[in-house]
């Protein structure tokens, strides 16, 4: 065996680091889906009539819809009367404050590197903490109030803020917009609700870490993030799962609305559980998110690090309605073993002068299959619309493969479109250049292939730069093609 | 410092190196010139532990041990330093960035302690004006976009910061203008010490106008077939190959 | 809803008046055809090859399922071409779709063969059989139809060592004076080891009436050969044009392809080739103008099933009026195809505010040890440069031309014979308006 293929081997072993379970006491339906369950999930969270209706109608259409067969992946068919759609972990009181929560809970969170006890934090991160289905703890609230900032979870926005929830809820992500998304919609539980007002700076970073602990679960979680006049959020996600046998469904929904001049930064850091290096068990990742610049001069930036999920589907999207809107998206996808990742972006130019930037750089190892799908469109009226896409694959190893779909439809004659993409390996020469400065092969790789995905890793907020960079270098180091 | 003795080398099928003897001690610079495919830089790559290179026959021995038993890092941690012939470009590494791991592996491997970002900052500094390089390239990615100067410039630069024991500069000259040759020669000699020793391997005597050599050898075929002092070098650029070839050939 | 069943019984009954005329009982290779294209039917308007080409819907627009698949009637148009003049020595007509003897003349050259297709396969049917028997189809549903159903066609075989100086001219002439006219081509070509051949091969349309032609190409170059290949449509009027060219490669061999469309009703190219073998090279350039109403779609395919080979490509369009222009570039690289350089770029230029263009660079790579990129831009013509142009005195018009020229130049400079390049220079020109 090559020493490249040794390294390799030993990089494929490499185990997933959050894939202990916890026993929490968990309180759930019924596997299945049908009417019932809906109705049984909407009861449970104490919903009013219409968003029972909302969910009814998305779970009818649903049933009319076919699952989508033409991302580049490939696996058995799901069972979607297999799992269940709604568990909560067991609270005997709802939590008022942080005190009130399982102390077990607490201690979940710190085992993920996540502290949900503020005193502790000195980074000023507000984080909404999600356990399967529910939202457990929300931090920072009251600070955030002050400035009229409402961040809850969805559960409680819906309580608390039925008449804003009913405005924008499905505004960006209709609910028969796609299987995922219709499914999403009849069986959310629970996710973050995120509302800024005109002409505010959120002054700290607003974060969801959700968790999947319980078997045979689906998580459906929904997030919605209203940004008013004038106003910024930067707002981050970070997501693990148990090691399991099964796959386990992952459905999320995520909407971003920005107004005129409004700003929504939206960054990720995806490490699902990706199975085990024969492939058995982990995450199936289907989320669909999109975020409208409805007014003008509004801007949208999706950042996202995707190194976990058995498969990945998913194209964070722009719609760019307001003249001089602006969107991006920064991603820097992993696969490695026989992970599947079919993801990209879709930039919808429909104001004037609009403009978008994707940057997408893939990284393929093992036996995985790593694709970009993008789509660029500049409508009609779309004067002046800008865009500029970079596409780059790095494989390593030659097991893998690295695929990329882009789609480019012009109908305006002022557009200037541009799209690069370049398939390359990490270079011997280049890992010898390093052994030569007494760097080792690891350390190299970690080197490389960092300095290949900095561009993305430069629009994270520094707090999960850190953690990307580490699970980059975790999941990479040694790997050598 | 440096013994070899008897090294035969070939890369694939192609066998380059022929039984190479060579002897370096402490404080002395040692001039290997050649016609082109003399193997002068397959020399160079064997020692610094390039993969694609099998040595077939033949010891090295650095500062007392078994230099070919070591991994190419552990080459460059003994104190092994190869100025690239043509020094690969690092997309999004920055030369800073890039120094400081190096410079930690290596002080983490002699058991020293690694440095801070502050102490790193100093000592860069420090041969930054050593070296005359302009600090603005050394924030960018590593050799990206460099020019040929620029890049053998950045050579010398790392080889002042890795402060190695036996430093091979692989045809440094090439493709450098006058006023580059001077600058990189300026470090080099600037580097010199009684305790390191260095080879420059080239196939002009134009740079060992500027780092002189204590002794030359002419390489051939894979072979040393004839040394000498400074003075062989001149003799060389004067005839020109052939003349060897010829002796090489009548002997 | 209606719109859809239309659809469906027009693909529907396409099949069932290509079984009643008979051509898929006449071999194994058409039956086989004929059962997968009863499968697969014609494309839907979702169908992903197609996106953007609604080739069903306007073919049911113009034709009856049965006109089409029916021999048109013959034609004894004269062909009127420069061409003819410029390389008179090996030149093949067809009309409507027939070989035409009277317009044909084949200069008799040592090691060439030039047949009609039907002549071939009595003649020629142990040479066919070894070399087109397993040859890899299309999976088009063109491609199947013609595979199914094709009248008429030529077969080319150069033997080994031979390099043939003079391009083959191969005209298909569509006369719908009497009527509309639909014809299903296909060609075979042979070139042998270390031999080399070029083919030149033009549309040329007459009247107003609807045209359909299918076109297959299966062309095999061996080892060491050399093979060049230049295809120019230029068709006013109502042409609807689909062609299947798969190019094989073998080992060391070397294939240019030049794709010149100007126009046309609806024209789509499906361009593969197929490098299955080491140290190959090809290169393949396109340029498609665009006006009025034509719809021009260009796929191409490189697919790289062995190491050390390279491709590049070259497509360049613009377009005008309330044309479309679709392009879809594929490379693959299969798994062990290391050390493949693949490269290709896609530029586009839209010159009014109602012409769109649809573009899907798309790389497939399975191998790691590879260089491959693709690049792909749309944008207007260069305002500063015209400014700068018009503030030398050149008048708006002028310079438009010349930028418009300019930018069609780089595929024109590609074009390597050079009373060929001057003869495409010419058309383009004049398309351009090139008044300088």
């Amino acid at each position: 065996m090559s020493k490249d293929n040794q390294v390799l081997e030993e990089f494929t072993s490499k185990e997933y680091e959050h894939g202990w379970t916890v026993n929490l006491e968990a309180d759930s339906a019924p596997k299945g889906l049908n009417e019932d369950i809906v109705r049984f999930i909407s009861a449970k969270k104490n919903e009013p009539e219409w968003l029972l209706e909302w969910r009814l109608k998305a779970y009818r259409h649903w049933t009319t819809m076919k699952e989508p067969r033409w991302p580049n992946v490939t696996y058995p068919a799901i069972n979607y009367q297999d799992i269940i759609y709604y568990s909560a972990p067991k609270q005997k009181v709802q939590p008022k404050s942080l005190e009130d929560v399982d102390p077990e809970l607490i201690k979940t969170f710190e085992k993920l590197g996540i502290s949900l006890t503020e005193q502790k934090r000195l980074t000023g991160v507000a984080v909404d903490a999600v356990i399967d289905s529910v939202s457990v703890a929300t931090t920072f609230k009251e600070k955030l109030g002050e400035l009229g900032i409402i961040f809850c979870s969805f559960s409680e926005a819906v309580r608390e803020h039925p008449e804003l929830v009913k405005k924008y809820l499905g505004s960006v992500v209709p609910p028969n917009d796609n299987y995922f998304a219709a499914l999403n919609s009849a069986v959310f539980s629970d996710g973050s609700f995120c509302y800024i007002p005109k002409g505010v700076k959120c002054p700290m970073e607003l974060s969801t870490y959700f968790r999947i602990n319980a078997a045979n679960t689906g998580q459906f979680e929904r997030t919605l993030i209203v940004a008013e006049e004038a106003s910024y959020v930067s707002y981050l996600e970070g997501c693990t799962a148990p090691m399991r046998d099964e796959n386990q469904l992952h459905a999320a929904v995520v909407e971003l609305y920005a107004m005129k001049d409004a700003e929504i930064k939206y960054s990720t850091v995806q490490n699902w559980y990706p199975g085990d290096k024969n492939g058995k068990g982990g995450i199936y990742n289907f989320v669909t998110k999109r975020g409208l610049c409805a007014g003008d001069h509004s801007k949208i930036s999706w950042t996202q690090v995707e190194t976990g999920s058995a498969i990945t589907w998913k194209y964070p999207s722009c719609i760019l309605k307001g003249d001089y809107s602006s969107g991006e998206f920064y991603s820097v996808a992993v696969t490695n073993n026989f992970q599947q990742a079919d993801t990209g972006t879709k930039m919808i130019h429909i104001g004037k002068n609009s403009k978008s930037r994707v940057v997408s750089k893939g990284i393929s190892a093992g036996k995985s299959q790593n694709s970009y799908r993008g789509q660029v469109h500049i409508l009609k009226r779309a004067e002046n619309a800008r865009n500029f896409s970079q596409c780059d694959s790095l494989l390593m190893g030659d097991q893998c493969g690295a695929h990329t779909f882009p789609y480019i439809d012009v109908e305006n004659k002022s557009a200037h479109v541009e799209h690069e993409a370049t398939t390359s390996k990490i270079g011997e020469d280049q890992i010898f250049y390093c052994l030569q400065r007494g760097i080792d092969e690891e350390a190299a790789v970690a080197l490389i292939v960092n300095g290949y995905a900095k561009e993305v890793l430069k629009q994270l907020p520094m707090e999960f730069a850190v953690e990307a960079q580490k699970l980059l270098a975790l999941t990479l180091e040694g790997s050598v093609g | 410092m440096l013994r070899i003795k008897n090294l035969h080398a070939r890369v694939e099928e192609k066998q380059i190196l022929n039984g190479i003897n060579l002897e370096v001690k402490p404080g002395e610079v040692h001039a290997i010139m050649g016609p082109n495919g003399s193997g002068k830089s397959t020399l160079a790559s064997v020692l610094a532990g390039r993969e694609d290179f099998e040595v077939t026959e033949g010891t090295v021995e650095f500062l007392g041990k078994d230099l070919l038993e070591m991994e190419p890092e552990d080459r460059a941690r003994e104190g092994i330093f190869l100025a690239f012939q043509y020094p690969v470009e690092i997309p999004g590494v920055s030369t800073v960035n890039f120094m400081k791991t190096a410079l930690n592996k290596i002080r983490e491997y002699r058991g020293q302690d690694t440095l801070d970002a502050v102490s790193f900052l100093t000592l860069m500094k420090e041969k930054i004006k050593l070296v005359e390089i302009d600090p603005s390239l050394l924030s960018r990615s590593l050799n990206e976009g460099f020019s040929g100067g620029e890049k053998k410039r950045n050579e010398i630069f790392q080889m002042a910061m890795l402060e190695p024991k036996l430093a091979i500069l692989d045809e440094t000259d090439s493709g450098l203008d006058i006023d580059a040759l001077r600058i990189v020669a300026n470090g080099v000699n600037k580097l010199r010490t009684k305790d390191n020793a260095t080879i420059v391997v080239t196939h002009y005597q134009r740079l060992l106008e500027y780092i002189v050599p204590d002794y030359v050898h002419v390489l051939y075929k894979g072979k040393i077939v004839k040394s000498g002092s400074k003075e062989l070098a001149l003799e060389l650029e004067e005839k020109g190959y052939d003349w060897i070839k010829s002796e090489v050939e009548v002997a | 809803m209606s719109t859809i069943t239309e659809k469906e019984s027009f693909s529907q009954s396409l099949i069932n008046s290509l079984q009643a005329q008979g051509y898929s009982n006449d071999s194994q290779a058409r039956k086989v055809a004929f059962e997968e294209l009863k499968k697969l039917g014609l494309p839907e308007a979702k169908s992903e090859e197609y996106k953007f080409t609604p080739i069903t819907r306007i073919l049911s627009k113009s034709f009856d399922a049965k006109e089409l698949v029916t021999e048109s009637i013959a034609s004894e148009a004269k062909v009127e071409d420069r061409l003819l003049s410029e390389f008179p020595e090996n030149v093949v007509v067809f009309s409507n779709g027939r070989y035409d003897e009277s317009q044909s003349s084949l200069k008799a050259v040592k090691g060439l063969t030039i047949l009609p297709l039907k002549q071939a396969i009595n003649e020629k049917s142990e040479i066919i059989e070894t070399h087109f028997k397993n040859f890899p189809r299309s999976k088009d549903p063109f491609g199947l139809l013609n595979a199914a159903g094709w009248q008429d066609g030529l077969f080319v075989h150069v033997e080994k060592n031979i390099a043939v100086s003079s391009p083959l001219v191969v005209i298909n002439q569509h006369d719908t004076n009497e009527g509309k006219v639909s014809s299903h081509s296909r060609l075979l070509v042979l070139i042998e080891q270390s031999a080399e051949f070029s083919i030149i091969e033009k549309t040329n349309t007459n009247g107003t009436l609807p045209a359909f032609h299918s076109l297959n190409e299966e062309i095999k170059v061996q080892a060491n050969a050399s093979f060049k290949y230049y295809k120019i449509q230029n068709d006013p009027g109502e042409l609807v044009q689909v062609s299947n060219t798969t190019i094989y490669q073998e080992n060391s061999s070397r294939t240019d392809t030049y794709t010149f469309t100007l126009d046309g009703k609806l024209i789509r190219n499906n361009l593969s080739i197929l490098i299955d073998g080491e140290g190959c090279e090809s290169h393949f350039f396109g340029l498609y103008l665009t006006k009025g109403e034509a719809l021009v779609d260009n796929h191409t395919v490189v697919d790289h099933m062995k190491p050390n080979s390279f491709s590049n490509e070259l497509y360049k369009g613009l377009m005008d009026e309330k044309s479309k222009g679709v392009f879809n570039g594929k490379i693959y690289v299969r798994p062990h195809a290391q050390k493949t350089n693949a490269f290709q770029s896609n530029r586009n230029i839209l010159l009014s505010d109602t012409a769109t263009i649809n573009t899907k660079p798309q790389l497939e790579i399975w191998a790691d040890d590879v260089k491959c990129s693709h690049g792909c831009t749309t944008g207007q013509l260069d305002e500063e440069a015209l400014f700068y142009l018009q503030s030398r005195g050149i008048p708006k018009s002028t310079a438009k031309a010349m930028l418009l020229y300019a930018f069609a130049g780089e595929v024109l400079e590609a074009i390597t014979d050079e009373k060929l390049r001057d003869y495409i220079d010419g058309v383009v020109s004049e398309r351009l308006h090139k008044n300088f």
